[in-house]
C-alpha cells in the first residue's frame, strides 16, 4: 500500500465537491423557461465583465443626489437578502463641487468594473457653462451611445391608456447635448447641435439589432427633418440605410411634434422608436408619464465596453428626498436589468417577478401612483413575496 | 417692439374695439388651400349670423419673386394686412421643391410674427382621455432651433445652430406676462433645458426672470422640458401659461393639442411686431376631402374667436364659442373627424342657428 493513499482520498473528495459546486452554479442547469431570457441579454452589444474572485461580480454604485442614496441602499438590502453574487463599489460624487475629480473617479471605477448602477446627479443650471452636467460627462466619456427605455403598461397601475409597449432607443452622446455654445456678440448665443454619420449609423444599427433580437416588427425614426434638413436629414438617411439591411422589420419615420400628438392619443401604435438625443428626452418622458410616471420605468445606457443602469427619466427627486415616499420600482427594475447584463438571469427574473407582483397591490402604491405606501413598505413586501427563491 | 409704447398701442386697440360697438373693423382673410375656402366660408357665415362688426377683405398669398430676386408675398396682401393689422388664415400648402420657402415662413418673416399662442382648452363634447385641460403655450417663433442655419463641417458631420438672442427672449417673455395679465391667468412657467444648454437656455431664462420682476401679480416658475412633458401627460391641470423657445414650443404645443383632441379643434394665433396679429388653423389642407363639404371648421372658428377676443370684442367671441361648443356637446350634427357623419354646411348651419338663438 502506497503512503500517498492517505491524502488521495481527501483530494478526490475536494475535487468532487468543487465540481459539484460549479455544476450547481452553471447555467445549463437552469429550468428551460429561464434560459429563454438569455435571448434578451444578447441585445447589449458588450460582453459583461468576467466574474472575478469566486464567481462574484463587482459593480460600481453611484448613489447620486436626492432620492438616489436611499434607493441605492434599498438595492443593496435586496441583493443581500437574495444572496446575489454582486459586490458594490460605492463611489460618491459630490455635485456641488466645482472640480471634476469626483466624476473622474467614478468614471475610472466604471472602467475598472465595466458595469454601474447610478442615481441622478443634480446640475445647478445657474452656474456658469464651465460647470458641465456630471451625468452628461459620464455618458460621453464612456461613450454610452444607446439609451434604452422599455415602457410597458403594468397591471395594477391605473393610467389613461392601456396596452402600451414601446421601446425607446435614444442616441445618448451627440445631438443637442454636445455642450458647444458660444457668445460671439453680446446678447446673441449660438448653441451647436452636431449630428454625425458614424453615430447615427451606430444607433440605427443598435435599434434594428435590438428589434430583431426581441422579435419586434416595426421601427419608427423620430425627427424634424422638414426644418433641420441637413442635421435630422442625415439622421433619417442613416436610419433608412440601416433599415434596408433588415427587410423583415418595417421602418417608418414621424416628425417629432406629430409623434407627441400621436403618443397622447394613440400610443399603442408604436413599437420601437429610434431618435436623436433631445427628441429622445421628450419622447421618453412622455412615454414614462403614459405608463404611470417616473417611479416605474428603468433605463439603461449601453456602450461598446460599458453599461450603466439608472431610472428611465433621470430625476433626482430633491423634493421628496429622505421622506421614505419615493417609488423604488424604477431603481429596483434597473438593478434587474443590471443582473440580466451580468447574465445572472435567475436572480433577475426572481426579483423582477417579486417587484411586479408587488406593484399590482394598490395598497402598497407610493404617492406618485396615488397611494400612501412608503418606500420601505414596498421593499419589505417585495422581500416577503411567496415562492421567493432562486431555483437552480 | 415689446416696448411700453407697443403694449399701450395694444391696449388702445382693445379699448377701441370695446368702445366702438357698431363700427366695422376690417380683417384680412386668407382662405388658403385645400379645405381652406370652405371653412373660411363657414366662419364668415357664422360671423354674419352673430352680426359681428367684421368686414372681411379676402386676399390670396402665393410666393412671388420681388425685385432683387427675394421671394415675397403679393403686395396687395401685405398692404391689406398692414392696414387692418388683423388677419385670419386658413391652411396653406407647402409645395415640395418649389424653389421658394413655405408660405407660413414667408408670412412670419414679412410681419415679424414673433409669438405663437395656442390656448388649449378641453372641449366638453369631444371626449379625450384628458379632461379639464386649460393651458396656453406661448412659443418664440423667430429664432431658436429653427433659425435654419446648418453647415456640413466635413463629410458626415453636420452642425445645426440654435440661436438665442437677448432681444427676442425679452420680447417673448414680455408678451407672455402681458397675455397672462390681460387674460387673468395666474402663473407663467418658463420651459427650458438650461442644465444642458447652459448659455443659450440660460440667457432665455435670465430674460424671463428679469421680465417677471415687472409683473409681480403673475407667479413665475421655471421647469425643465422633460419634467414638463412627464407631468403634462399625467396631470395637465397643473399648468397655466407656458413660455418657451422655438423647438420646445413646437413639440409642447402639439402635445397639448393632442391632449384636447388634435389639430382639427385647436386654435392658434401669431402675434407680430407693429401690432399685427394673424390667427390661423394649424391643421393641413386635407386635399383628399377638399371641395366635398366634409371639412371641420372648428379650428378656424376657434381661432376667429381668439381673434375677436384680441380685438376686444369679447361678447361676440363668447357667443360664437358657446354656440360652437353646444353643437359639439349635443353630438347631433358632427363632422366625420368629430365622430359624426354630417356635412360641413349642416354643422355650420347648426352653429348659426344657436348663435341667433343666443341673441
Amino acid at each position: 500500500k502506497i503512503k500517498m493513499c492517505s491524502f488521495v482520498r481527501p483530494f478526490l473528495l475536494s475535487v468532487i465537491l468543487t465540481s459539484m459546486f460549479s455544476l450547481l452554479r452553471s447555467d445549463p442547469l437552469l429550468p428551460p423557461s429561464t434560459q429563454q431570457v438569455h435571448r434578451d441579454s444578447l441585445v447589449c452589444a458588450s460582453q459583461p465583465p468576467p466574474a472575478q474572485y469566486g464567481g462574484r461580480h463587482t459593480v460600481t454604485l453611484i448613489p447620486g443626489d436626492g432620492i438616489g442614496p436611499e434607493l441605492a441602499n434599498h438595492v443593496r438590502e435586496l441583493f443581500r437578502f437574495c444572496c446575489v453574487p454582486v459586490d458594490f463599489e460605492v463611489v460618491n460624487v459630490d455635485s456641488t463641487m466645482a472640480s471634476e475629480d469626483d466624476i473622474n473617479n467614478a468614471i475610472m471605477a466604471i472602467r475598472r468594473n465595466g458595469v454601474a448602477l447610478k442615481g441622478n446627479l443634480e446640475t445647478n443650471h445657474n452656474l456658469p457653462p464651465s460647470y458641465k452636467s456630471r451625468n452628461n460627462l459620464l455618458r460621453t466619456t464612456l461613450d454610452l451611445y444607446a439609451n434604452v427605455m422599455h415602457c410597458q403598461s403594468l397591471p395594477g397601475v391605473r393610467t389613461r391608456h392601456r396596452n402600451i409597449d414601446i421601446m425607446i432607443i435614444r442616441e445618448n452622446t451627440e445631438g443637442e447635448y454636445s455642450s458647444l455654445e458660444h457668445e460671439n456678440v453680446p446678447g446673441v448665443v449660438e448653441c451647436l447641435k452636431i449630428i454625425t454619420r458614424t453615430k447615427s449609423l451606430r444607433i440605427a444599427d443598435y435599434a434594428f439589432r435590438t428589434a430583431r433580437e426581441k422579435g419586434r416588427t416595426r421601427v419608427t425614426a423620430v425627427h424634424k427633418a422638414n426644418i433641420m434638413k441637413l442635421g435630422d436629414g442625415l439622421f433619417l438617411e442613416c436610419c433608412k440605410e440601416v433599415a434596408s439591411g433588415y427587410p423583415e422589420i418595417t421602418f417608418d419615420s414621424m416628425i417629432v411634434d406629430n409623434t407627441t400628438m400621436q403618443l397622447v392619443s394613440r400610443p399603442q401604435q408604436f413599437d420601437v422608436m429610434v431618435m436623436p438625443n433631445l427628441y429622445g428626452n421628450v419622447v421618453s418622458n412622455v412615454c414614462a408619464g403614459l405608463v404611470g410616471g417616473p417611479g416605474l420605468v428603468p433605463g439603461a445606457n449601453y456602450g461598446e465596453d460599458y453599461a450603466v443602469f439608472e431610472t428611465g427619466t433621470r430625476n433626482t427627486g430633491k423634493s421628496i428626498a429622505n421622506t421614505n415616499t419615493a417609488n423604488p420600482t424604477a431603481m429596483l427594475l434597473a438593478s434587474c436589468l443590471l443582473l440580466d447584463h451580468l447574465k445572472l438571469h435567475a436572480y433577475a427574473n426572481m426579483i423582477r417577478r417579486a417587484i411586479l407582483s408587488t406593484v399590482t397591490e394598490t395598497r402598497l402604491h407610493t404617492a406618485d401612483l396615488g397611494g400612501q405606501g412608503s418606500t420601505s413598505e414596498v421593499v419589505q413586501s417585495i422581500m416577503k413575496v411567496k415562492n421567493f427563491t432562486v431555483t437552480f | 417692439v415689446g416696448s411700453p409704447a407697443f403694449l399701450s398701442l395694444q391696449r388702445e386697440r382693445r379699448c377701441l374695439g370695446v368702445c366702438d360697438g357698431g363700427q366695422m373693423q376690417t380683417v384680412t382673410l386668407i382662405p388658403g388651400d385645400g379645405i381652406g375656402p370652405e371653412i373660411s366660408t363657414a366662419v364668415m357665415k357664422i360671423f354674419e349670423a352673430a352680426k359681428a362688426p367684421i368686414r372681411w377683405e379676402e386676399r390670396n398669398v402665393t410666393a412671388i419673386k420681388g425685385p432683387g430676386g427675394r421671394w415675397m408675398i403679393p403686395p396687395d396682401a401685405k398692404e391689406s394686412m398692414d392696414r387692418s393689422k388683423i388677419g385670419l388664415k386658413g391652411p396653406l400648402k407647402t409645395p415640395i421643391a418649389a424653389g421658394h420657402p413655405s408660405m407660413n415662413l414667408l408670412l412670419r418673416k414679412t410681419f415679424d410674427l414673433y409669438a405663437n399662442v395656442r390656448p388649449c382648452v378641453s372641449i366638453e363634447g369631444y371626449k379625450t382621455p384628458y379632461t379639464d385641460v386649460n393651458l396656453v403655450t406661448i412659443r418664440e417663433n423667430t429664432e431658436g432651433e429653427y433659425s435654419g442655419i446648418e453647415h456640413v463641417i466635413v463629410d458626415g458631420v453636420v452642425q445645426s445652430i440654435k440661436l438665442i438672442t437677448e432681444n427676442a427672449s425679452r420680447r417673448i417673455a414680455e408678451y407672455a406676462f402681458e397675455y397672462a395679465r390681460n387674460n387673468q391667468r395666474s402663473s407663467v412657467t418658463a420651459v427650458h433645458k438650461a442644465n444642458i444648454m447652459r448659455m443659450s437656455d440660460g440667457l432665455f431664462l435670465r430674460k424671463c426672470r428679469e421680465v417677471a420682476e415687472n409683473y409681480k401679480d403673475v407667479k413665475f416658475t421655471e421647469m425643465y422640458l422633460d419634467t414638463v412633458c412627464l407631468n403634462m401627460v399625467q396631470d395637465p391641470t397643473q399648468f397655466d401659461v407656458l413660455v418657451m423657445p422655438n423647438l420646445y414650443g413646437d413639440i409642447l404645443s402639439d402635445l397639448c393639442a393632442g391632449l384636447i383632441g388634435g389639430l382639427g379643434v385647436t386654435p392658434s394665433g401669431n402675434i407680430g411686431a407693429n401690432g399685427v396679429a394673424i390667427f390661423e388653423s394649424v391643421h393641413g389642407t386635407a386635399p383628399d376631402i377638399a371641395g366635398l363639404d366634409l371639412a371641420n371648421p372648428t379650428a378656424l372658428l376657434l381661432s376667429a374667436v381668439m381673434m375677436l377676443r384680441h380685438m376686444g370684442l369679447h361678447d361676440y367671441g363668447n357667443k360664437i364659442q358657446t354656440a360652437c361648443f353646444d353643437t359639439i356637446r349635443d353630438k347631433k350634427v358632427l363632422t366625420k373627424d368629430l365622430g359624426g357623419n354630417s356635412k360641413c354646411s349642416e354643422f355650420t348651419a347648426d352653429i348659426c342657428r344657436r348663435v341667433q338663438d343666443l341673441d
